[in-house]
């Protein structure tokens, strides 16, 4: 069922191709823009979940103890290039991977939050049997936005898989919507789902849009204001790829970076589920959970004040705010993100 | 007629829906434009195979297969919401309006086709003239608020069969808030073209659909009663 007996690395990527669409920045020897302290996992591979093709992501010695990481909603685990060598310094396998449509895992045809959960029950199975554990044992989580809400719900729904949880910034609230009227909240919805149902009607032939790769970081640097250009552009190497279009057009407008993410999804939406839930669940959780909050509201992050938070924190947990820092407390804050986390998680075992 | 004969295939995403054509419009010159009835099939069912024997529908009749369903795409790996599925319907009312906003349909459904059926009404409700809900598999739903609803991946020998085992699990426990369900009937009276754009005809009622039934604007009546309402 795994593909974890033949692991393989990305295929060599076109570094002169890479290098000749860098835009001057030098990129290492596998076509990425260097930042200090940031690595490529040690081990990339693809998984088959349920029909589908993940790519898993690994840091850290194979034997170690496994822990699990788990991005955010329009993110990739090599988001966690800085964060999860440090984690993985500390004795840990560190094991991520890029969710369904996201990074280089498979485009699917759908996706839905029960989807990403039993893809995160598939990743849970595979880092502890390829641990050599034959049975389901608790092993740390570490969830960053979208991922720490996910996994937040799954801590509710199977417990005895979490040794310990660690949320980063993924503590939803309440939509961020400011109060309006009954009639002014139908006509928004109205236009949300009208809106929702156009993009779906164009959904199957969209591209994204390629850019450069610093034209690209800059777009980027939109959702993510506080995160440095280097760690932006980066991203664009990592999380996108190089795409020719037209080759006998010097000024196609398809040719360039564009993110690997699926095309057709799209932020916002509707639906029945309500983000305020998530703290009831909170409230309930068995196991030690650590919450790491950022101080700073970005576009990107569910915008909790964090003494909202405090009242349904479970009984053995503490939640740690960042003074300054924004939603990607592991990127802005890595060295201090990592050691909280390393204290928190104990001695691997 | 089998289900196969008379199919247009419709692109939604990376899915290929059948939308199956159960009876032709009239062609008379003499009749006015005839209004097509959409049927919305069940959790588990498929399009049936000829214009069923409650329908009392003098115009055209389509049927459509929901993803994962019938001779529609089954997807890898799961996913499913009823947002993905008004979405299919959506596809589908597209074609039946030659994409002219100014052209409408009626659309029955049973079970999830009902509560779908109640979605489409609410999101294109200027292009609904009347959502019929009736009885049928997936009709309930799952939880209304916060659980504790657990996970597990199937086994690889049930995968790619239709109906989508995936599309079941799912789709039988999906959260249906009353309060959500009712925001499609605000829609609907706010758009629709009919002075009562719902008629909920089932015996069952989930909570989502007693709330629907309650609400204002929405006929709760037999189903011979609902097909003149949108005649």
């Amino acid at each position: 069922m795994f593909a974890y007996d033949r692991p393989v690395t990305s295929g060599a990527p076109d570094i002169e191709r890479r290098r000749a669409a860098a835009d001057g920045l030098d990129l290492d020897g596998h076509g990425e823009v260097p930042v200090p302290g940031a690595e490529r996992p040690a081990r990339s591979y693809d998984l088959e979940v349920g029909g589908l093709r993940l790519r898993v992501h690994e840091w850290g010695d194979p034997d170690a103890p496994p822990m699990l990481l788990m991005h955010g909603g329009f993110d990739f685990a090599r988001t966690f290039d800085g964060f999860a060598p440090r984690l993985a310094a500390g004795g840990w396998r560190v094991v991520s991977w890029d969710q369904r449509g996201h990074g280089e895992s498979e485009h699917a045809a759908l996706y839905s939050w029960d989807g990403d959960m039993r893809d995160a029950l598939a990743i849970f199975d595979h880092a502890i049997s390829t641990s050599g554990d034959e049975t389901t044992r608790p092993i740390p989580v570490v969830g960053h936005s979208k991922g720490g809400a996910l996994m937040t719900q799954l801590a509710d729904a199977q417990p005895h898989r979490f040794r310990c949880l660690v949320n980063m910034d993924g503590i939803p609230y309440k939509r961020n919507i400011p109060e309006m009227a009954e009639h002014e909240r139908t006509t928004m919805l109205a236009n949300d789902i009208a809106g929702w149902l156009d993009h779906r009607r164009a959904a199957g032939t969209k591209q994204r849009r390629p850019d450069t790769l610093t034209g690209l970081a800059t777009r980027r640097a939109r959702m993510n204001p506080r995160l440095p250009e280097l760690w932006l552009q980066r991203l664009v190497t990592t999380g996108g790829e190089l795409v020719d279009g037209d080759r006998t057009d010097p000024d196609s407008k398809d040719a360039g970076w564009r993110w690997r993410l699926d095309p057709s999804m799209r932020f916002g939406g509707f639906g029945p589920w309500r983000p305020e839930w998530m703290l009831l669940r909170l409230a309930g959780l068995p196991m030690p959970f650590l919450g790491v909050l950022g101080s700073e509201m970005e576009e990107m992050g569910w915008g909790t004040p964090p003494d909202k938070v405090a009242p349904y924190l479970p009984l053995d947990s503490r939640c740690e705010v960042l003074d300054g820092v924004g939603h990607f407390v592991h990127i802005e804050q890595p060295d201090l993100v990592a050691g909280m986390v390393l204290e928190f998680l104990g001695t691997p075992s | 007629m089998s289900v196969s004969e008379r199919v247009t295939w419709l692109r939604h995403n990376r899915v290929d829906l059948a939308l199956h054509e159960l009876r032709a419009a009239d062609a008379s010159p003499t009749r006015r434009a005839q209004r097509p009835l959409l049927i919305l099939h069940g959790l588990g069912e498929a399009t049936p195979a000829q214009v069923p024997s409650w329908v009392e529908w003098c115009g055209p009749v389509f049927g459509l297969d929901f993803t994962g369903h019938g001779q529609s795409t089954v997807p890898a790996g799961g996913g499913y919401s009823s947002e993905t599925l008004l979405a299919d319907a959506d596809h589908a009312l597209a074609e039946l309006t030659g994409d002219d906003a100014e052209r409408s349909i009626t659309v029955v459904g049973r079970g999830l086709g009902a509560y779908v059926a109640l979605q489409l009404a609410g999101a294109r409700a200027p292009q609904i003239h009347g959502a019929i809900l009736l009885d049928g598999p997936g009709l309930a739903g799952g939880a209304t608020g916060p659980s504790s609803m657990s996970y597990t991946p199937l086994p690889t020998s049930l995968v790619g069969q239709t109906p989508d085992q995936y599309g079941l699990i799912e789709l039988s426990r999906e959260l249906r808030p009353a309060d959500y369900a009712t925001s499609f009937v605000r829609l609907a009276n706010g758009g629709s073209p009919a002075a009562t754009p719902i008629a909920v005809c089932a015996t069952f009622r989930p909570m989502w659909l007693d709330a629907v039934a309650a609400a204002p604007g929405v006929a709760d009546v037999d189903l011979a009663d609902a097909w003149s309402l949108y005649a």
